[in-house]
């Protein structure tokens, strides 16, 4: 048992139970049950276990947990969260605009790359709200999909940056 | 949401779990009872009654039974369009369950994308048939005859008379219909739809935007193990299994809670924590026996091999023909192994008792896993129950089966739930992959440009029965399907059949499959190898007498729906007439346009492909895509483009960088470097086109345009560089190679 490590989820504290050098990603689904992090290939190849530290996209399948301690980790749930903390909206929207954006476009297959592809993508928005499609098919890059949602992908990145233009800051 | 898994305990404790199940997955809130007191006993329900595939509920909604998965293909949506077309009630006022041996009718495997194709008048028969019960008790409870009755959002009134009505729920609320499927129940004419032909949001994306969809890797119960197969990384020649020689138990022994589970030549090992399953599967020494080796020259052993040979078609006599063309194109095709690589790793969850077992997974067909799971576990088919979790799209057969089965045998073994994920090196590794191919094509045209001659000749090996675990446990002989129908022959469909070509001859020739990889049905099985060969042959007639190659094909095609598809692709992309590979360029990046046709069965598919090559490095960069697809009556024109857009990427993907890589004791290619997909950056842009035909049959429509796009692709590297590559993908160092060959 790891002498009391604790670890900052979605804003909030979480004691961990897994040894030190236990990836993240194991945390996160057998500990915090959270579903938007998800296996994929554990080599941090694909981008489906992706997470935000500090803002920064990290794959969580090879980030042994004690080494995030200090950081802040924002997930798939706690995206929206994490937009009204950068817009300085009064309250959470139900979803980030990227995750409405993908609902709107359809951009949806299976659904698995999604959390990867959002995580990404809010990523690239909050520093660059007006990405070009160069700048995105760059930026994207290490994030697979199988079912081949490349291009409503990029269609719903370009939609949500114009969404969040509308509003505040 | 956590599952109930208390099988071992009591059957009873199991059926609960059962309605905890079905109450999670129940769209727009809770399931009624009846709904809840489904799955009391072994399926498939009896197909010809109305309650197997439609309840009515007390709150005027419906949950609609059926047998089709949702694999992110929209299936789910289209199909409740389609009963609640027939039954005239909105997409707010139906649900749906998940697929499970106890409760969803046996609609066969979601496989050749048949859920709307063959699916769908299975169950618009059955929302036909309800109907008409329902409006026959509001006939009686209204005192007017049926045919004055008209329904609404599932409130019936008299015609003319909208203050006289009574609801869906409150003519059955809960109660059974009792009513047996004659098959003669009036269906709504067509010219009537209202919900079918619409651009309906598919059902399960708000969930899955959300997070809150539980996939198949998601599902947790208490009191589980993890589990994880240990195999060499990376399969060997098939039959010759994996047999270890010897395991070192005391390798994992500093592992809390490790161990070693072993059934025949099976191994794999559990753990409490889930990290400690992945380190204990790495760890743990494992010396394997030698097994043969796997080819080192995949084509000629092919051809070379003792194959069973089947005339697909014979028209004419190709032979005389051939004799009297004024132009021949000739030459021999190589196309790859290639993986189902699905996105995420398979996983499955068992619990297995003594006198029954549930498995949860993300099969095709959770009846035919039932049955091969029942064999594998050595139990009654009734005593097993399979419930369809959605994992990432898996393309065909790839290993969630294996997975099942390896969880089954787990939990057995180990008196707990136990849930198994694949590693990436296993799925890819250990894959069932659509089998390579050979082909030599020829086709002849006469004097005015008129097709008179094709002959086909392709070999493959086909498709396997049981899965590696299955083998392994048992000790099974090695299996392969039998020639014909149930495995892979050429598909005449996919070659020339679109052409109206009098003298045609195609032959497939079935290579054994022991001693190569392992096979199973990928995305349009063979397809993309047919279109490949076979539209890369007619683009060199046309490029023979110097016609551009839309043209030629127009001058070629007799089905108005061959030729319907073929304009729709060529108007997207702004074709503009030209022969092909007439207008080279010296620059360091050439372009070059390509066209081509190509189905799967029944569908009818057609692309055109707009690439650069960069002649320095023999990179292809697919720019743009259209395609075009006539799949009858399209039940929702949004699923089927979506369906489209991944065909085409996933297409791009094949023709210029997939490919299963293996050297003569195994597979090598076990992780996205080694197997790598096209990504995001060098995604084309898309354009999918739907050809509507609301008064055909609705045919199949995720696979259709495969085909064609490759082989689009492959027909525009030619009208960039002059030069023809007859082995995919076409790779940089293929690129180069070919061009080098031709200066």
């Amino acid at each position: 048992m790891p002498d009391g490590l604790n670890i900052k989820v979605n804003g909030k504290m979480w004691p961990v139970a897994a040894a030190p050098d236990t990836p993240l990603l194991y945390v996160l689904s057998n500990e915090l049950r959270l579903q938007g992090p998800r296996f994929g290939c554990g080599l941090a190849q694909c981008g489906s276990c992706s997470v935000l530290a500090d803002g920064v996209e990290i794959r969580s399948c090879i980030t042994p947990v004690a080494s995030i301690a200090g950081k802040s980790i924002t997930t798939l749930e706690g995206l929206p969260a994490l937009y009204a903390e950068q817009k300085g909206l009064p309250q959470a929207p139900a979803l980030h605009p990227l995750q409405q954006a993908f609902v709107d476009v359809q951009a949806i297959q299976c659904g698995y790359c999604y959390n990867g592809m959002t995580i990404k993508g809010s990523e690239l928005l909050a520093k660059n709200p007006k990405p070009t499609e160069a700048e995105i098919r760059a930026h994207m890059n290490g994030h697979l999909c199988r079912c081949g949602t490349y291009p409503r992908a990029m269609k719903a990145i370009l939609l949500a940056g114009e969404v969040m233009a509308g509003d505040p800051r | 949401m956590t599952v109930q898994s208390e099988l071992a305990l009591s059957r009873r404790d199991l059926l609960r779990a059962g309605g905890v199940l079905v109450v999670g997955f129940s769209m727009g809130g809770t399931a009624s009872p009846a709904a809840a007191a489904r799955g009391d006993a072994a399926g498939p329900p009896d197909p010809s009654t109305v309650d197997s595939w439609i309840a009515v509920h007390s709150d005027n909604t419906a949950t609609i039974y059926f047998g089709k998965g949702e694999f992110g293909q929209g299936n789910t949506t289209g199909l409740l369009q389609i009963a609640g077309e027939e039954l005239d009630l909105d997409m707010s006022q139906l649900k749906w369950v998940r697929l499970d041996t106890n409760v969803s009718p046996n609609q066969g495997a979601t496989t050749s994308s048949s859920s709307i194709h063959r699916g769908g008048p299975q169950l618009r028969a059955a929302a036909a048939e309800a109907r008409q019960a329902l409006l026959a008790l509001a006939s009686a409870r209204l005192g007017v005859q049926a045919g004055s009755l008209a329904v609404s959002k599932g409130v019936v009134s008299i015609d003319g008379h909208p203050s006289r009505s009574i609801s869906y729920g409150e003519l059955l609320g809960d109660k059974p219909f009792n009513v047996k499927l004659t098959g003669t129940a009036p269906q709504k004419p067509i010219s009537r739809y209202k919900l079918v032909g619409t651009r309906v949001p598919r059902v399960d994306i708000p969930d899955k935007a959300s997070g809150k969809y539980l996939h198949m890797q998601h599902v947790r119960v208490p009191d589980m193990l993890h589990g994880r197969v240990v195999r060499p990384r990376g399969q060997r020649a098939y039959g010759a299994g994996a047999k270890p020689a010897s395991i070192d138990e005391s390798s994992i022994a500093a592992i809390p809670g490790a161990r070693v589970v072993r059934k025949g030549d099976f191994v794999g090992v559990v753990a409490p924590n889930e990290w400690d399953a992945v380190t204990a599967a790495q760890q743990l020494k494992v010396t394997w026996q030698e097994t043969p080796a796997l080819p080192t020259n995949l084509f000629a052993d092919m051809r070379a091999a003792s194959s069973t040979d089947t005339v697909i078609a014979d028209w004419g006599d190709a032979q005389k023909a051939f004799a009297q063309a004024a132009h021949v194109a000739s030459a021999t095709y190589r196309c790859p192994y290639q993986s189902h690589a699905p996105f995420a790793p398979s996983c499955a969850l068992a619990d297995v008792g003594r006198t029954g077992a549930l498995v949860l997974s993300s099969t095709q067909d959770i009846y035919k896993s039932r049955a091969m799971l029942a064999t594998v576990l050595g139990l009654p088919v009734d005593k097993v129950r399979v419930q369809y979790y959605e994992s990432s799209g898996t393309f065909g057969r790839s290993c969630y089966d294996d997975a099942a089965q390896a969880a089954a045998v787990m939990s057995q073994a180990a008196g707990k739930p136990v849930r198994v994920q694949f590693m990436r090196w296993d799925e890819l590794g250990w894959d069932d992959y659509g089998p390579a191919h050979l082909a030599d094509v020829r086709a002849g045209v006469d004097a005015a440009g008129k097709l008179v001659a094709y002959e086909y000749h392709g070999w493959q090996h086909g498709w396997m029965v049981n899965e590696t675990t299955h083998e392994l446990a048992l000790l099974a002989a090695p299996k392969e399907q039998s020639i014909g129908p149930p495995s892979i022959p050429v598909n005449r469909m996919s070659t020339g059949s679109m052409y109206a070509v009098a003298n045609r001859r195609v032959v497939s020739h079935a290579v054994p499959m022991v001693g190569y990889l392992k096979g199973a049905p990928l995305r349009s099985p063979l397809d993309l190898s047919f279109a490949f060969a076979s539209e890369q042959t007619i683009d060199e007639l046309a490029h023979a007498i110097n016609m551009d190659p839309l043209e030629f094909r127009r001058h070629n095609i007799g089905d108005a729906r061959w030729l319907g598809v073929l304009n729709a692709a060529a108007d997207a992309a702004g074709w503009t007439p030209r022969v092909a590979a007439s207008s080279l360029s010296n620059a360091a990046v050439v372009t070059g346009r390509g066209i081509a046709l190509g189905t799967h069965h029944v569908s009818y598919g057609a692309a055109v492909a707009e690439i650069e090559v960069d002649t320095r490095t023999g990179t292809i960069v697919a720019k743009r895509i259209c395609a075009a697809l006539d799949a009858g009556q399209v039940i929702n024109p949004a699923l089927v483009e979506n369906q489209m857009v991944g065909q085409m990427i996933q297409a791009t993907s094949r023709t210029l960088k997939e490919e299963v890589l293996f050297d003569n004791s195994g597979v090598t290619s076990l992780d996205w470097v080694s197997y790598p997909v096209l990504r995001f950056g060098e995604h084309p842009d898309v354009v999918p086109v739907v050809v509507q035909r609301l008064d055909e049959p609705s045919t199949g429509a995720g696979e259709e345009v495969m085909g064609a796009t490759g082989a689009a692709i492959a027909n525009a590297f030619f009208d960039a560089t002059g030069v023809r590559l007859r082995e995919y993908p076409m790779t940089p160092e293929r690129v180069k190679t070919a061009r080098a060959a031709r200066t």
